[in-house]
C-alpha cells in the first residue's frame, strides 16, 4: 500500500502530562501500545507455561511404560497444554499484535474503546489463574482434553468448573477485543484509506474479529451446558434424560473449527505484510487475498463435523462435511500462490522476518496438506484421534501461527523498541526452531499412520523409537525459544538505533512515525493519498 | 516384506546411532511393526481401499508441494537482491488467478469422487452374517453376540498386560519385563472371536463415557457413545489375531483398554462357539441358592479384580480426589441396601457407572467381598444373590 | 483527555488511565473462584460470589458514571458516536449467537436426538419402552413425570407485555426527539414497569412449574432446554430493564438532547433484541 502523508503522524504538542508511569501505567492503561505490550508478554509467559506442560508429558512419553506421571495427571497435562496454548498463548498474541499495529497501520490515535481494551486484557490473567489454580484443587485440573467432550467432562472434579469459568472469561475478553478491533477498523481509518486499500493485516484481523463474534458465544453456551449438566441436573448431554453426548461435539466444533482459522488468519495477515517488504515488490493479488480470506472464514462455519467422522454420522452428513472441508484448500491455495507470486521476480533479502515468513509458507503447507488428507472421510476413519492429527495441527499451529508471530515480532520490534534486534541471534533462532520443529513433529505422522492414538500416557514398544526422537526434538525446540527470549530482552535494553522506516521497502503508515513509536501517535489523523 | 525393509532402513537412517528399543523387541504379531511408517497392513477390502486412497491423495499433495515449492525456491535462489536481481512491479493477473483457483478445484473434485464411493461402502452395514455388540466401559470392552452363530455368548475383554510391566515406579524391574513382551499393552484376556470371510456387523455403545473401537487392520474406527448405538462392519479376509486400541479419551486408563480380534476359519470358529457356550453354562449359577461367606468372598475378589480395581484399587484405598476409598467407606460399612443401590444404579454424573450387567451372584459376591475385605467389617456382611434380585426391581 | 487542541469536540476521544477495568477484572476473579467453589458446595462460595456482585455494582456505577459525565461534557464527537453504534450492534450480534447455541440445542434434541433414540436399533438394544415424542423425559425412566406449559395464558400475555413495551419505548423515543421531557420520562417508566411485570409473570410461571407441574431443570432434555432458554431470556430482560432504568435515571437528571442520546438508543436496541428473542421462544418453546 502506498501511503503518503500530509501530516507526519506524531506532532508537536507535548503530552508529558498524560504519560503515566509506575504500576498505574500498566494496571490502569488506556494506551493501545502499552496494552499491546502486556498482551504480548502475557502470551509469551503462557507459551512457556504451556510449553512446560508439553515437555512434562513428552518426558513421560520418552519411553514406553509409566515412569514419572500417573495417567490421570498425564491427561491433565495434555488438556491444560492444549487450553493454555490455544487460549493463553496464540490468541492473545495476535490480539497483542492487533493492539500495537492496527491503530498504527490505519492512522488512528488509539483503539476505539481504550478502557474496554484494558478490561479485555486484564480478564486474561484472571482466567489464567483460574486454570493454573485448578491443578491444585481436589482431583486436579480438568483431564477431558481441550475439547472438553461430555460426558467425560461431566465426570471431572472441581477443576473442570474452574476451566469452564476461565473459558467464559477468555471468551468475554475475546468478544470485547473483537468489538474493539472491528470498530477501530471500520470507523477510525485515516481519511483517504478505503477498506480495499487497507493493509492486509488489518483485513485479516477484521475478518477474524467477525469469526470471534460469531463463535465465542457458542462456546460459552456449550460449556454452560456442561456446567448445568454437572451441577444442576440438566440432561443436555445425557442420553438417559433424552440428551445426546454428540450434541456437545456439534456445538463445540461449531466454535472449534472457526477457532483454528481465528488462529491462522491474522498469521496470514502478518505474512502478507512481511513478504512484499523483503521481496521489494507489492503484494500480488491484493483483492483476491481479501476474497480468499473471507471465503475461508465463511467456509469455516460449515465444515465443523470433519472432527466427527467417527461419531457415526449418516452418509449424507459425512459427504457434505467432507466436500465443504476439501473446498477450503482452494482459497488457502490462492493465498499460498499469491505469496509465491509476490516473491517471483522480486529482489529478495532474507532478514529474520523473511526467513520466518518463507519457513511459514513451506511448513504450514505441509500441515495444510495433511489437513486435506484427513478431510477425506473414509481415510479419516483410520487416522482420527491418532498422532497424525497431533502432527497436522502442530504443523499449522506451531509452524503456522507461532512462526508467523515470530516473523511479525522481528518485523515490528524495531518499531516497538527503537532498537534493531540482533540479526545473528534471529538467524540462530530461526534455524534452530525450524530444524527442531521438524524433528519433533514430523515423526508423529508415522506414529499416527501406524495407529498410535493420541492422549495416551503409554504405548506399545514398537512406537518407542519415534517417540524418543519426538521428545528429544521437543526439548530442542523448547530450548530454541530461549534464544528468542534473549533476543527480545537485548533488543529492549539496547542495540543499534532503528530508523523510522526500518526496512528499505516497507510501506504503510506505521513506518512514518518515529522508532520507537511515541506514546501518542496520529492524534490528528494523517491523510492518505 | 519390502515395505518393512524400507521402514527399517529409514528408521536406522533417522535414528543414527540410537540404540533402538523398538527393534530389540520385533514386530507385534497382528499389531504395529517396529517403526512402522504407513498404515497397518490391511486384512479387509475397506482397509485396502484406505491404503489406496491415502497413497493417491498423499502423492497428489506431494506433487503439488514439489511444484509450488520448486517455484518458490527457484525464486528464492534466483531473484535475490544479493545476486543483483531488480524487482519487477507486477501485482496482479486475472488469468493466472483464475487458473490457480480452478485447477485446485478440479484436483479436489478428482479426490472426492473415489472418496464418495468409499464412504457409501463403509456405511453399508446391511446383510451381515454375524452381529456383535461391543460396549465400552471404563476401561474395558464387553462383547455380546447378538445374531448369527454364537448368539448369546457374552464376555468382558480387558488388558492382560500385568501392571508390573507398566508401572516403573511401583515395580523396579517393569522395564525389563515389558522389553520381553512384544504385545505389550495390546493383549487382552478374552479376544473377540469371529469367522473369516464373513460380514460382521459391530454394534457399538458405551456404558459411561465415549470410547472408540479402533482396529487399524480392519479399517474400522467407531465411537462408542453412551446411551446410543452406532454400527460399523468388517469382513476379514485372513485368519489371525489383529490388534487395536481405544481411540477416544475416556479418562485415566484410556491407554489401557485394547481390542483384540481373533479371526478364525469357519470350523475353528464353530468349535470356539461350542466351547464358549459350555463354559458359560458351567458358570451360570443359581441365584436362588444360599451362599456361604467364604464362597462369596472368593468369587467377589475375582469380580472386584475384573470390574472395580481400575478405580477403587486393589487395596481398596481408591485414588485421592478422583475415586473414593471403599476401605472404611461409610456406604460400604452401612446398610447393604444402600451399597447395592450405588453399585446397581451408579452415581449419575460421576465415573461410578451402574453395574447392572453383572449377574446377581456376581454382584452379591462383590458387595460381600468389599464388606469384608481390607479393614472392613460391616455388620450385615453377607449379601445373598436373592437380595440383589430383589434390589434390581 | 482531549486529544486534539482544536476547538470544540476532539477528533477522537481517548480516555485517561482508568481504574475501572482493573476493578472489573478483580470482580470477575471473585466471580470465577466464587462460582466454582459455590457449585462444589464450599461454604465460602456464596460469599465470594456476593463480593463479586458488590464489586461489579461498584464498577458499573463508577465506569458508566464516568462515561455519562464525559458524554455530557461534550467530549464525544461525531466519530465516537459512530463507534458506539458499531460496537452496540456487534455486541447484540454476539448475544444472538449465544442464544443460537441454545436454540440449536433444542433443535438438535428435538429433531435429531429424540428420533434417533427411538429408532429400531435403539429400541431393541437399549431403550425398549421409549416413544420418540416431544416433549419427552428421556428413555431411561429416571425423570419423574411432568406436565408442560402451553402458550396460554401466561406466555401469550407475556408476549403482549413485551410487544407493548416495545411500543411504549418507541413513544418515549419520539418524545425525546421532540424534546418533550415529561412524556419521555413517563413512557420510559411504563416500559420499565412492563418489563418488570413480564419478569413477575415469568417468576410466577416458574413457581407454578416447580410446585404444580413437577417441571424442573432436571426434567430431562425438555426441562433443560425449557429452563435454560427462558431463564437466559429472563436474565437478559433483567439486564435490559436495568439498562433502561439507568437511562431513566439519566433522563431525570436532564441528560440527553434530541440530537444526541446514544445511551438511550443502545438500551432501546437491546430491548428490541430481547423482544425478538422472546418471539422466537414463544413460537418454538411454547407453541410447537
Ligand atoms: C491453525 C490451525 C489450523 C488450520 C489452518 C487447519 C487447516 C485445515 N485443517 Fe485442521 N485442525 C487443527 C488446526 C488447523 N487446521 C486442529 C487444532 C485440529 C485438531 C483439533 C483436535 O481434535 O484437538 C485439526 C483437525 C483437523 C481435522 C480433524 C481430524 C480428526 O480429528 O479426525 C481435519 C479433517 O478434515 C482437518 C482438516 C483441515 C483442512 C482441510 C485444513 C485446510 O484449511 C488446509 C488448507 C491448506 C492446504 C491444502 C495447503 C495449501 C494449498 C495449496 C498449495 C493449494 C493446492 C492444493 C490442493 C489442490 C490439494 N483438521
Ligand atoms: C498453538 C498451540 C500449540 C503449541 C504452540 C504447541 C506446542 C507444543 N506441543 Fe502441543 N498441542 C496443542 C497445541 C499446541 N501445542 C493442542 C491444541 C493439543 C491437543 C490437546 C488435547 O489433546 O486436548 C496439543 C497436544 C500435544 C501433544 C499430544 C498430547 C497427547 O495427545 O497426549 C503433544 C505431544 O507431544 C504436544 C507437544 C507439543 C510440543 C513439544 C510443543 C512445543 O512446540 C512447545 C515448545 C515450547 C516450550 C518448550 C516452552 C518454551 C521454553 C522454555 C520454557 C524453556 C525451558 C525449556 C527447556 C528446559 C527445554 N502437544
Ligand atoms: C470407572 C471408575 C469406577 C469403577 C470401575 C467402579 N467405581 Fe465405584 N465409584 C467410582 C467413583 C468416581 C465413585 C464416587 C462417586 C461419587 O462421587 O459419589 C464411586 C463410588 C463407589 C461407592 C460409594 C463409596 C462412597 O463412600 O461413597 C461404592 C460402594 C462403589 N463405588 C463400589 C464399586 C464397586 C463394587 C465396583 C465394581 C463392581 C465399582 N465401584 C467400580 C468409580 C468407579
Ligand atoms: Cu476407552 Cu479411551
Ligand atoms: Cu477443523
Amino acid at each position: 500500500m502506498s501511503a503518503v502523508l500530509d501530516h507526519p503522524g506524531d506532532h508537536a504538542h507535548g503530552h508529558a502530562h498524560d504519560h503515566p508511569s509506575g504500576w498505574r501505567r500498566w494496571l490502569y492503561a488506556t494506551n493501545h501500545k502499552d496494552i499491546g505490550t502486556m498482551y504480548l508478554w502475557f502470551s509469551f509467559a503462557m507459551l512457556l507455561v504451556g510449553g512446560v506442560n508439553a515437555l512434562l508429558l513428552r518426558t513421560e512419553l520418552f519411553q514406553p511404560g509409566l515412569q514419572i506421571l500417573r495417567p490421570e495427571f498425564f491427561n491433565q497435562l495434555t488438556t491444560m497444554h492444549g487450553l493454555i496454548m490455544v487460549f493463553g498463548a496464540v490468541m492473545p498474541a495476535f490480539v497483542g499484535f492487533a493492539n500495537w499495529q492496527v491503530p498504527l497501520m490505519i492512522g488512528a490515535s488509539d483503539m476505539a474503546f481504550a478502557r474496554l481494551n484494558n478490561f479485555s486484557f486484564w480478564l486474561l490473567p484472571v482466567a489464567a489463574s483460574l486454570l493454573i489454580v485448578s491443578y491444585f484443587v481436589p482431583g486436579g485440573a480438568t483431564a477431558a482434553g481441550w475439547t472438553l467432550y461430555a460426558p467425560l467432562s461431566v465426570q471431572m472434579g472441581p477443576g473442570m468448573d474452574l476451566a469452564i469459568l476461565a473459558l467464559h472469561l477468555m471468551g468475554a475478553s475475546s468478544i470485547m477485543g473483537s468489538i474493539n478491533i472491528i470498530t477501530t477498523i471500520l470507523n477510525m481509518r485515516a481519511p483517504g484509506m478505503p477498506l480495499m486499500k487497507m493493509p492486509m493485516f488489518c483485513w485479516t484481523w477484521l475478518i477474524t474479529a467477525y469469526l470471534l463474534l460469531a463463535v465465542m458465544p457458542v462456546l460459552a453456551g456449550a460449556v454452560t451446558m456442561v456446567l448445568t449438566d454437572r451441577h444442576f441436573g440438566t440432561s443436555f448431554f445425557n442420553a438417559a434424560g433424552g440428551g445426546d453426548p454428540v450434541m456437545y461435539q456439534h456445538i463445540f466444533w461449531f466454535f472449534g473449527h472457526p477457532e483454528v482459522y481465528i488462529m491462522i488468519l491474522p498469521a496470514f495477515g502478518i505474512i502478507s505484510e512481511v513478504i512484499p517488504t523483503f521481496a521489494r515488490k507489492p503484494l500480488f493479488g491484493y483483492s483476491s487475498m481479501v476474497y480468499a480470506t473471507a471465503s475461508i472464514a465463511i467456509l469455516s462455519m460449515i465444515v465443523w463435523a470433519h472432527h466427527m467422522f467417527t461419531t457415526g454420522m449418516p452418509v449424507t452428513g459425512q459427504l457434505f462435511f467432507m466436500y465443504a472441508t476439501m473446498l477450503i484448500a482452494v482459497p488457502t491455495g490462492v493465498k499460498i500462490f499469491n505469496w509465491v507470486a509476490t516473491m517471483w521476480r522480486g529482489s529478495m533479502t532474507f532478514e529474520t522476518p523473511m526467513l520466518f515468513a518463507v519457513g511459514f509458507i513451506f511448513v504450514f503447507a505441509i500441515g495444510g496438506f495433511t489437513g486435506l488428507i484427513m478431510a477425506v472421510a473414509p481415510l479419516d476413519i483410520q487416522i482420527h484421534d491418532t498422532y497424525y492429527i497431533v502432527a497436522h495441527f502442530h504443523y499449522v499451529l506451531v509452524a503456522g501461527s507461532l512462526f508467523a508471530l515470530f516473523s511479525g515480532t522481528y518485523y515490528w520490534i524495531p518499531k516497538w523498541t527503537g532498537h534493531m534486534y540482533d540479526e545473528r541471534l534471529g538467524k540462530w533462532h530461526f534455524w534452530a526452531s525450524m530444524i527442531t520443529f521438524n524433528i519433533t513433529f514430523f515423526p508423529m505422522h508415522f506414529l499416527g499412520l501406524a495407529g498410535m492414538p493420541r492422549r495416551y500416557a503409554d504405548y506399545p514398544m514398537q512406537f518407542a523409537d519415534f517417540n524418543a526422537v519426538v521428545t528429544i526434538g521437543a526439548f530442542g525446540f523448547g530450548l530454541s525459544q530461549l534464544i528468542f527470549l534473549w533476543m527480545v530482552i537485548r533488543c529492549i535494553k539496547g542495540g543499534a538505533k532503528a530508523s523510522d522506516r526500518v526496512w528499505e521497502n516497507a510501506h504503510g503508515l506505521e513506518w512514518t512515525v518515529p522508532s520507537p513509536a511515541p506514546f501518542h501517535t496520529f492524534e490528528t489523523p494523517p491523510v492518505v493519498k | 516384506m519390502k515395505p518393512k525393509r524400507m521402514a527399517d532402513a529409514l528408521a536406522v537412517a533417522v535414528l543414527g546411532g540410537w540404540a533402538s528399543i523398538a527393534a530389540a523387541i520385533g514386530d507385534m504379531p497382528g499389531g504395529p511393526k517396529v517403526n512402522q511408517l504407513n498404515l497397518t497392513a490391511p486384512v479387509t477390502r475397506i482397509a485396502e481401499e484406505q491404503h489406496w486412497i491415502h497413497w493417491f491423495v498423499m502423492w497428489i499433495c506431494v506433487a503439488i508441494f514439489v511444484a509450488v515449492f520448486g517455484v518458490m525456491f527457484y525464486a528464492v535462489w534466483k531473484h535475490r537482491k544479493s545476486r543483483g536481481h531488480a524487482p519487477a512491479s507486477f501485482h496482479e493477473s486475472t488469468a493466472v488467478e483464475i487458473a490457480w483457483t480452478v485447477v485446485p478445484f478440479l484436483i479436489i473434485v478428482g479426490m472426492a469422487i473415489p472418496a464418495t464411493r468409499m464412504v457409501v461402502e463403509q456405511k453399508d452395514t446391511a446383510n451381515a452374517d454375524l452381529t456383535v455388540k461391543a460396549t465400552g466401559y471404563q476401561w474395558k470392552w464387553g462383547y455380546d453376540y447378538l445374531k448369527g452363530d454364537g448368539e448369546g455368548i457374552s464376555f468382558l475383554s480387558m488388558l492382560s498386560t500385568p501392571r508390573d510391566q507398566i508401572e516403573d515406579r511401583n515395580y523396579p524391574d517393569a522395564k525389563a519385563r515389558r522389553e520381553q513382551n512384544p504385545t505389550y499393552l495390546m493383549e487382552v484376556d478374552n479376544p473377540l472371536v469371529v469367522p473369516v470371510n464373513r460380514k460382521v456387523r459391530v454394534v457399538i455403545t458405551a456404558n459411561d463415557v465415549i470410547h472408540a473401537w479402533y482396529m487399524p487392520a480392519l479399517g474400522v474406527k467407531q465411537d462408542a457413545i453412551p446411551g446410543f448405538v452406532r454400527d460399523t462392519w468388517f469382513k476379514a479376509e485372513k485368519t489371525g489375531v489383529f490388534r487395536g486400541q481405544c481411540a477416544e479419551l475416556c479418562g485415566k486408563d484410556h491407554a489401557f483398554m485394547p481390542i483384540v480380534v481373533d479371526v478364525r476359519t469357519e470350523a475353528d470358529y464353530l468349535k470356539w462357539v461350542e466351547e464358549k457356550k459350555k463354559e458359560m453354562l458351567a458358570r451360570t449359577d443359581d441365584p436362588t441358592r444360599e451362599w456361604q461367606l467364604a464362597d462369596l468372598n472368593a468369587r467377589g475378589e475375582k469380580v472386584y479384580a475384573a470390574n472395580c480395581v481400575a478405580c477403587h484399587q486393589a487395596n481398596g484405598k481408591g485414588v485421592t480426589g478422583s475415586f473414593p476409598a471403599l476401605d472404611g467407606s461409610k456406604v460400604v460399612l452401612g446398610k447393604s441396601q444402600a451399597q447395592l443401590d450405588v453399585v446397581l444404579h451408579g452415581r449419575p454424573g460421576t465415573a461410578m457407572a451402574p453395574f447392572r450387567q453383572l449377574s446377581d451372584v456376581e454382584l452379591a459376591a462383590v458387595v460381600t467381598y468389599t464388606r469384608n475385605a481390607w479393614g472392613n467389617k460391616a455388620s450385615d456382611n453377607v449379601v445373598q444373590p436373592s437380595e440383589v434380585t430383589a434390589a434390581r426391581r | 483527555m482531549v486529544s486534539a487542541t482544536s476547538s470544540g469536540t476532539p477528533y477522537y476521544f481517548v480516555p485517561h488511565p482508568s481504574k475501572w477495568p482493573m476493578v472489573g477484572a478483580i470482580a470477575l476473579a471473585f466471580f470465577g473462584f466464587g462460582l466454582a467453589s459455590w457449585v462444589n458446595g464450599a461454604p465460602f462460595g456464596p460469599w465470594l460470589f456476593a463480593i463479586f456482585i458488590a464489586i461489579l455494582a461498584y464498577m458499573m456505577i463508577g465506569w458508566f458514571g464516568a462515561v455519562a459525565r464525559e458524554s455530557e461534557s461534550g467530549l464525544y464527537g461525531e466519530r465516537v458516536d459512530v463507534s458506539f453504534r458499531w460496537s452496540m450492534s456487534w455486541f447484540i450480534f454476539s448475544e444472538v449467537m449465544f442464544f443460537a447455541a441454545f436454540f440449536g440445542a433444542l433443535y438438535y434434541a428435538r429433531s435429531i436426538a429424540t428420533p434417533w433414540l427411538g429408532d429400531l436399533d435403539h429400541r431393541s438394544l437399549l431403550w425398549p419402552d421409549f416413544q420418540a415424542t416431544w416433549p419427552n423425559a428421556g428413555p431411561a425412566g429416571v425423570v419423574e413425570p411432568f406436565q408442560t406449559i402451553g402458550p396460554w395464558p401466561i406466555p401469550t400475555l407475556n408476549t403482549a407485555l413485551l410487544l407493548t413495551s416495545g411500543v411504549t419505548l418507541t413513544i418515549a423515543h419520539h418524545a425525546l426527539k421532540d424534546n418533550r421531557r415529561a412524556p419521555l420520562a413517563f413512557w420510559m417508566l411504563v416500559t420499565i414497569l412492563l418489563g418488570f411485570t413480564f419478569l413477575g409473570f415469568q417468576a410466577y410461571e416458574y413457581v407454578h412449574a416447580y410446585s404444580e407441574l413437577n417441571l424442573k431443570l432436571s426434567s430431562g432434555i425438555f426441562g433443560s432446554t425449557f429452563f435454560m432458554l427462558t431463564g437466559f431470556h429472563g436474565f437478559h430482560v433483567t439486564v435490559g430493564a436495568i439498562m433502561l432504568s439507568a437511562v431513566l435515571f439519566r433522563i431525570l437528571r436532564g441528560h440527553f438532547t434530541p440530537q444526541r442520546h446514544f445511551a438511550f438508543e443502545a438500551a432501546a436496541w437491546y430491548w428490541h433484541f430481547v423482544d425478538v428473542v422472546w418471539l422466537g421462544l414463544y413460537v418454538v418453546v411454547y407453541w410447537l
